[in-house]
């Protein structure tokens, strides 16, 4: 039998997620970024799992699933406005791209 | 101590170290790397928790997908005859004190929670009857609407990304 405390997933996820933000606020890669925003995804993901095998419930399994599709999608979108910038831009580092900026 | 704790906390650090790697690896490659153990070390805790249908998706889609495309993303986007793969990091002390806080006010808020904090019954049979069953019967709507979405972000990257051909 399974006794580790529910506690103990939730504080991993937290500080998954408490990595992941890190990440996107320090790292200049956006390549990096994305890697961290999975991340976040994930952790999102495990206190998901968890709530639902100690509630004994399958629907928070299924918005696991909701998360992956989402996440695939995310990432397809994501990696070609990324493709494309360094296209025109000659660089992925977020903070040379500023073209919006006046 | 037995063997669930053991095997918990084994896949709880594989999972935070190599989290820690992707952040702080000035070599992108070694950030995508380190991605595929925190994704291995999540699947493991799938399992653990009794979803092995989940953990075999992980496997699939995140390894087998999302992180092939990460790895498409890295060798399109670098020079490989210029050697321009490492990176800076920028704003780190304000950006780590902002999430310590973070995590401390979630941990804080788990841990004060009165949860229920027994696992109801762990599963003696896969998951995947009891998940297809409810897919398609409470959640039909959305998981419809998701096929959609995969079609559109299908169509959107694949415009996106294109070379643009020239206006005659």
């Amino acid at each position: 039998m399974n006794l580790i405390p529910i506690e103990y997933y939730l504080i991993l996820s937290a500080f998954m997620f408490a990595v992941g933000v890190t990440g996107v606020l320090i790292r200049k890669n956006a390549i990096v970024v994305f890697m961290c925003i999975e991340l976040m995804l994930n952790s999102g993901n495990l206190a998901l799992v968890a709530f639902s095998s100690y509630m004994g419930s399958s629907a928070g399994q299924i918005f696991v699933f909701f998360v992956m599709t989402v996440a695939a999608a995310e990432a397809a979108v994501g990696l070609a406005i990324i493709i494309a910038i360094f296209r025109n831009k000659l660089t992925v580092n977020i903070d040379e791209i500023n073209i919006f900026k006046w | 101590m037995n063997i669930y704790d053991i095997v918990f906390y084994l896949f709880a650090a594989i999972t935070l170290a190599s989290a820690f790697v992707v952040v702080t690896a000035r070599n992108i490659i070694y950030s995508a790397f380190s991605l595929l153990f925190t994704f291995f070390g999540i699947a493991g805790l799938y399992v653990l928790l009794g979803a092995d249908f989940i953990a075999v998706v992980q496997l699939m889609v995140y390894v087998g997908g999302i992180l092939v495309l990460i790895l498409f993303g890295v060798m399109l986007t670098n020079k490989i005859t210029s050697v321009q793969i490492k990176t800076g990091t920028l704003q780190v002390i304000p950006a780590i004190l902002g999430t310590a806080l973070m995590a401390g006010v979630l941990i804080k808020i788990f841990t004060g929670t009165n949860w229920h904090s027994q696992m109801a019954q762990y599963p003696t049979k896969t998951t995947a009857y009891a998940l297809g069953h409810i897919l398609l019967t409470d959640y039909v709507l959305i998981f419809e609407l998701l096929g959609i979405l995969l079609l559109i972000a299908l169509i959107g990257a694949a415009t996106i990304a294109r070379k643009e051909e020239k206006a005659s």
